[in-house]
């Protein structure tokens, strides 16, 4: 056990599904059939299901942290759930389905490299499966899996699960994602999320947990077009080191190597990769999304900030950017008002120049009238900032193509910027 | 697996190194808590790695209830020494001795809450501007909700309802003047994560995490070591037990485990084992459905 443990990697996904569709009771089942739920967890919500008055053990407690949720019964925050198998370790972001759901959602959504949309088997598509869809696609999550679930309750029928399976297809070809399975479950009995469901033999594809484990997921990250934010500039004041000068950060995509030509952003300079330090090791190549230090050939001036890209392939340098938003402030976004931006390890002002349109998230319909984006709206905007940004496309590369606005009257974080 | 493909263990510690960073680009004044527990040893080690070959450039501060074991000051101040650390105490019996903070009395009393006030008193006297910690979502359930960067306001109080929103790997650290943060650079990690990180990077931990023989008894089901600042009823017989210990806190409300595990090797077997999380013997998340939530609003860490 202790050397496999070595082996596994990381797969973080998102979870969404609107009110009583048995989203908690489907994580509960991965957390309890994975053996994940303890004990004292366990006993802990027996007893306060028990309190509660309810007859079933009621596992949306085990996310349901704060006591406002458990005293209104309802999820307010995203919550992070960890659970693992012998191949992998998991991270859950819960996302709830009601109170501020979009802003949780995209929340939630930003790291996650795969989403569970639910879907029950009795209803088919409903307004909030394509709400779903379409967030899970905006935030570029490479892999959805539609679980149709209920299937209990519509007697196990491959034409129910057929019929929504093609109704999913049309409505999903509108979307980005190119990985997308379709999956019939039944979170409440467990047919299909750990175990092979006995009454639908029918179904030669592999349950949840199985594809969860399985998924490739190694080529999430963008491994071609190389860019290093600087984070931060170390300079240790030791006799032993006296001309070190290392710039750290985290790879935001491709694969630098030691010798490699590089150039510097925004001053233009190119040098060489000197070294790749992973603390006191050496490395000959480092890729996203590593924490490393890099020492360059030649003395220059760098600093937070700056970028260091490779010499035939460069991030555009912009200060006129077109963005969709997700909302997320109180007030709403205000034409022509004035932000700071966080954009990898930079921050810059900029002035809010065009709101273009906003997205009816039902209907995928763009609205150029109403123009007001409020908490949880979705818009399509154009801002300029102070200082050109070293972007990418945020279907190229989610860490050069996103940005987060922040309000500079409350210091909040207002909203989450995607890069066209 | 794929040639450029990490490990997990590798992705959560580019994940936490890059978390520690930011908190020194973005903070002026911060600081490392530091309990000599595994996952503050696991905290510093990450930033021992980050600023590689420039010493960490934040002091470590160790807020103490004078209630822990001898084992865990020795380890301490060996640690400090070996990776040229910078150190503050901040110390619990000075609150008391100053009348800022009043001792539980009774024989369940700690001195575990009262580290809050020590706690508030050293971030406003130090002024430091964000506290890192080694707490994990996956300890408790109002941990589970934690933002890496949390924002306080200017008494240091959490408003969980009213989080910032966290995304991607963007983190908004600004604040006025007298407010604060507390930044969790391992949120992500499990227990399972730590113990299986020690043993990957051979990190050096205190001896109370392995098997040895001590003089306890048992309290509510919850095994506790007999020590001189800890008050037994006359009905709790101290008998000598082969017992390690979980998680290490103020000794009055740590409980610990019957076990053999005299290697980590051993200790990772014995938590994929476990069907018990590891504050299952902490007598301090007992005392309500929501004890830690509550503490955390106040500025407990």
């Amino acid at each position: 056990m202790s050397n496999q443990y070595l082996n596994m990697d990381l797969l973080r996904f998102t979870t969404a599904g609107s009110v009583d569709d048995g989203k908690s009771t489907l994580i509960g089942r991965l957390l309890y059939d994975s053996k994940s739920i303890f004990e004292d967890q366990m006993e802990a919500i027996e007893i306060a299901s028990s309190n509660k008055g309810e007859e079933k053990v009621n596992l949306a407690l085990l996310t349901d942290g704060l006591r406002a949720e458990r005293e209104q019964g309802i999820t307010i925050d995203v919550a992070y759930r960890y659970f693992a198998t012998p191949k992998r370790k998991f991270i859950i972001a819960d996302t709830p389905g009601h109170v501020q759901y979009t802003r949780n959602m995209v929340t939630g959504a930003s790291t996650a490299n795969l989403a569970i949309i639910l879907v029950d088997a009795r209803k088919g598509i409903v307004e909030q499966t394509k709400r779903h869809s379409f967030i899970a696609s905006l935030l570029g999550i490479p892999h959805i899996i539609y679980c149709i679930n209920k299937m209990d309750l519509v007697n196990y029928e491959e034409e129910v699960f057929e019929k929504t399976k093609k109704e999913l297809v049309g409505f999903s070809s509108k979307l980005t994602t190119k990985d997308i399975r379709f999956l019939p479950i039944s979170a409440l009995n467990g047919d299909n999320v750990v175990n092979r469901s006995k009454d639908m033999d029918w179904y030669e594809g592999s349950t949840l947990l199985h594809t969860l484990e399985n998924i490739h997921i190694a080529s999430d990250h963008n491994l071609i077009d190389c860019r290093f934010p600087v984070q931060h500039v170390i300079r240790p004041q030791k006799d032993e080191f006296h001309d070190f000068r290392g710039y750290s950060g985290r790879i935001a995509g491709g694969v630098f190597k030691k010798n490699d030509e590089v150039v510097l952003l925004p001053s233009g300079f190119q040098s060489k990769i000197k070294s790749i330090l992973n603390f006191e090791n050496e490395i000959e190549e480092a890729y996203a999304p590593m924490s490393v230090t890099m020492t360059l050939e030649d003395d220059l001036d760098v600093s937070r900030g700056d970028m260091i890209v490779r010499v035939k392939n460069q991030p555009e340098i912009l200060q006129d950017i077109e963005m969709m938003v997700c909302w997320m402030g109180k007030n709403p976004l205000s034409d022509k008002g004035k932000y700071t931006i966080k954009h990898t390890t930079k921050n810059v002002r900029c002035i809010v120049k065009e709101i273009l349109y906003k997205v009816d998230i039902n209907t995928l319909h763009r609205d150029t009238k109403d123009k007001i984006v409020n908490c949880n709206d979705i818009a399509r905007i154009a801002i300029r900032v102070t200082k050109p940004l070293f972007v990418d496309k945020y279907n190229d590369n989610r860490t050069t193509g996103s940005l987060i606005i922040i309000d500079e009257s409350t210091n909040n974080t207002v909203g989450a910027g995607m890069i066209i | 697996m794929n040639k450029y493909h990490l490990t997990h263990l590798k992705e959560l510690e580019a994940e936490s190194i890059f978390i520690i960073r930011e908190v020194v680009a973005q903070f002026e004044n911060p600081v490392l808590l530091f309990s000599g527990g595994k996952d503050s040893i696991v905290c510093h080690h990450l930033a021992r790695k980050a600023f590689y070959p420039a010493n960490v450039p934040f002091p470590l501060m160790h807020v103490d209830t004078g209630h822990n074991f001898d084992e865990l000051y020795k380890f301490r101040d060996q640690l400090v020494k070996e990776t040229n650390a910078k150190l503050i105490i901040a110390s619990v019996q000075k609150s008391i001795d100053e009348g800022k903070v009043k001792e539980e009395k009774g024989i369940n009393s700690s001195r575990n809450k009262l580290q809050t006030t020590t706690l508030l008193d050293a971030i406003e006297n130090h002024q430091f501007d964000c506290a890192m910690g080694g707490a994990r979502r996956d300890e408790e359930k109002a941990r589970a909700k934690e933002r890496f960067f949390s924002h306080r306001d200017d008494f240091g109080q959490w408003d969980p309802k009213n989080q910032r929103p966290e995304l991607w790997n963007l983190f908004n650290g600004k604040k006025n003047f007298g407010e604060h943060f507390r930044a969790f650079p391992i949120s992500n990690w499990t227990e399972m994560d730590i113990w299986q990180y020690i043993l990957q990077e051979k990190i050096k931990i205190p001896s109370l995490y392995f098997s040895h023989k001590r003089d306890c008894f048992t309290r509510n089901g919850v095994v506790m070591a007999k020590t001189s600042f800890t008050e037994t009823k006359p009905e709790e017989e101290i008998t000598n037990m082969q017992v390690r210990f979980r998680t290490i806190g103020d000794a009055t409300c740590t409980g610990a485990t019957i076990s053999n595990a005299d290697s980590l090797e051993k200790i990772i077997d014995e938590v994929t084992s476990s069907r018990i999380t590891e504050r299952g013997g902490r007598a301090d998340d007992k005392r309500s459905e929501a004890a830690m939530e509550d503490r955390k609003k106040e500025g407990y860490f």
